[in-house]
């Protein structure tokens, strides 16, 4: 998802017996639904996991930003640059949002993002894939955010009060995000013959990518036993993929465009769709930095960070020289 | 009075090609900037000024009225049909000269709309009086971000006087006046632009002192973007990558 393969900062849950008093308490508010806030006792590797989780989803919100941002200049109408910059203005606000509930737990925004840029924290891989045409930008609206909203929309009952009440107030600017992509890629994919083709390639290209957000499989997800008895997971990666794909692909046919994989069907028996593992030796790749745009994304996010450097430091030098002055005048 | 049609179309144009130019330019630094609040505040910036946009160019076609829309003229005119002032077009640079570009434009912008509010045309008035707020919140923040990187640290402080160097030869273009601007104040449409410098100058000169920067001597103004006569090279590239989708895929629906 936008956050995926979260190592949880311990191996194995505990049993109650093996739990002390305090651990105890802990997990009866949790399995009571009762939210932790900032204030609480957590332990140690609650907080850990959080903040990797979280981190890692801010992160994803302003990584996110620039394969929008390739298609800003280029937007068709007056109208589609003024739906796609507010688009990308929410998902930066969302960044901000998410930095904002990690530091509740005692991690500084500015810590973080160095994190990011010395590689040691990671964003979702889906932004690790380029936008070539301009129906990838509807393509990103529709599938992205629509696979975001399925993890979120579980997300909005996470155990870290901070973090499900971020979730609720996201999930619904990305529902707005996901119908207007939808509605941009309807365009496209009614429009004239090469625009539909343009709809096409989107969606081939795009829709592993898609619905390996969701992470690994089950089997190979080692780390969610204790995420889901915290419940700071609170669905597994396969459940929720197998929604994204159940929801999406009457879209897709809507679209009277080809599906993007011919294992998909409907299988009455299991009242879900089937559908084609996605290539896992290329999302670990991707994982490790060998996808397509890893290098340019985070190139471009550093430049951006050190380019930046005079304009923060002027701007709290002149902070410093005012709350001066203004002590001096008192 | 009847106002010449041909004579509002351009005055029309030049408004809302400033908005969209600058706009699109604004556009540019999603997600390259400073801070993270900067990349809202300019996509922001952006958004409003491509809604500004969505106005002006959208009355403008309606008073040309050859059944065009605001789109066929942001993204079907070549270069010399364009209207905005040089300023506009100037590329980014750091994001000082961004910040010094917006604010030397939004100072403008906030004494013209004020003006324009009264225009005897109601179109004119209702998009200036819904422009205005938004000015009033650009120039504000435009004019808090040049104060605190000129009179940040020596760097910042450098940066700027360069950006400012750079930029104020630019400034002039906004205050020319000719027989188009000459038609819309008679008919009580908008005022000379002329008419419009001291109070600018006034605006300007206090946050720029604030901003502990020194404004050129040299009174020399660069001209030509709002007649159409010669525009600077950059316009060329920006449209080139602006109207490309419509270019290449002409009368589609987006
Ligand atoms: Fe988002
Ligand atoms: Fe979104
Ligand atoms: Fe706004």
């Amino acid at each position: 998802m936008y956050a995926q393969m979260i190592k949880t900062a311990r191996s194995g849950v505990k049993t109650r017996e093996e739990m002390n008093d305090q651990e105890r308490e802990f997990q009866d508010k949790i399995d009571n639904d009762i939210k932790i806030e900032p204030r609480d006792w957590m332990p140690d590797d609650y907080r850990r996991t959080l903040i990797r989780q979280i981190g890692q989803h801010a992160h994803s919100e302003v990584v996110g930003q620039l394969p929008e941002g390739n298609w800003i200049t280029r937007a068709p109408t007056l109208e589609r640059k003024a739906i796609l910059l507010a688009k990308v203005q929410d998902e930066a606000g969302h960044g901000l949002y998410l930095y904002s509930a990690a530091e509740t737990l005692g991690e500084s925004r500015d810590e973080l993002v160095r994190l990011l840029h010395e590689g040691r924290m990671k964003y979702s891989s889906i932004f690790n894939y380029p936008t070539l045409n301009w129906a990838d930008i509807g393509a990103v609206g529709w599938l992205v955010d629509g696979a975001a909203i399925v993890n979120q929309v579980a997300l909005q009952r996470t155990s870290y009060g901070p973090y499900s009440r971020a979730m609720i107030r996201i999930c619904k600017e990305e529902s707005f995000h996901a119908r207007q992509g939808y509605h941009a890629i309807m365009k496209m994919a009614f429009g004239t013959p090469e625009q539909k083709k343009q709809a096409q390639d989107a969606v081939n290209r795009l829709w592993f990518p898609a619905i390996m957000m969701f992470g690994p499989t089950d089997a190979d997800s080692t780390n969610s036993d204790q995420s889901m008895a915290w419940k700071i997971k609170v669905k597994s990666n396969d459940e929720l993929r197998q929604q994204f794909v159940d929801q999406t692909v009457p879209q897709i046919e809507y679209l009277g465009l080809d599906l993007p994989d011919p294992n998909i069907k409907w299988n009455e028996e299991r009242g879900h769709y089937d559908f084609s593992d996605p290539n896992w030796d290329e999302f670990f790749n991707v994982i490790k930095g060998n996808g397509p745009c890893n290098v340019d994304r985070m190139k471009d996010r550093v430049n951006a960070w050190e380019d930046g450097q005079w304009v923060r430091d002027g701007l709290l030098a002149h902070a410093r020289k005012k709350a001066a002055a203004k002590v001096a005048a008192e | 009075m009847a106002v010449d049609k041909d004579k509002l179309l351009q005055f029309l144009l030049r408004q809302g090609d400033n908005t969209l130019i600058l706009g699109h330019r604004v556009s540019e630094w999603c997600g390259h900037s400073p801070i993270l609040e900067e990349d809202i505040a300019l996509a922001n910036t952006a958004l409003d000024l491509i809604g500004q946009t969505q106005m002006w160019l959208g009355y403008a076609a309606e008073v040309q009225g050859e059944g065009k829309s605001a789109d066929d003229l942001a993204f079907l005119r070549d270069a010399w049909d364009f209207r905005n002032v040089l300023l506009t077009e100037l590329p980014n640079g750091d994001f000082g000269q961004t910040l010094l570009r917006q604010f030397l434009f939004d100072a403008f912008q906030s004494v013209l709309m004020g003006r324009l509010m009264k225009s005897s045309d109601e179109t004119v008035a209702a998009i200036a009086a819904k422009a205005s707020k938004e000015v009033a919140y650009h120039v504000e923040r435009s004019a808090d971000t040049v104060v605190g990187l000129g009179d940040g640290t020596e760097e910042s402080h450098n940066r700027m006087q360069a950006a400012l160097e750079y930029l104020w030869p630019y400034v002039g273009e906004m205050f020319e006046s000719d027989d188009i601007d000459a038609a819309m104040a008679e008919a009580g449409i908008a005022p000379d632009p002329a008419g419009l410098r001291e109070e600018y100058d006034a605006l300007v000169g206090k946050v720029l002192t604030e901003a502990t920067l020194d404004i050129p001597a040299a009174k020399y103004a660069h001209k030509g973007g709002r007649t159409g006569y010669m525009h600077t090279e950059h316009l060329g590239h920006l449209l080139a990558t602006m109207q490309w989708l419509q270019r290449a895929y002409p009368g589609c629906e987006w």
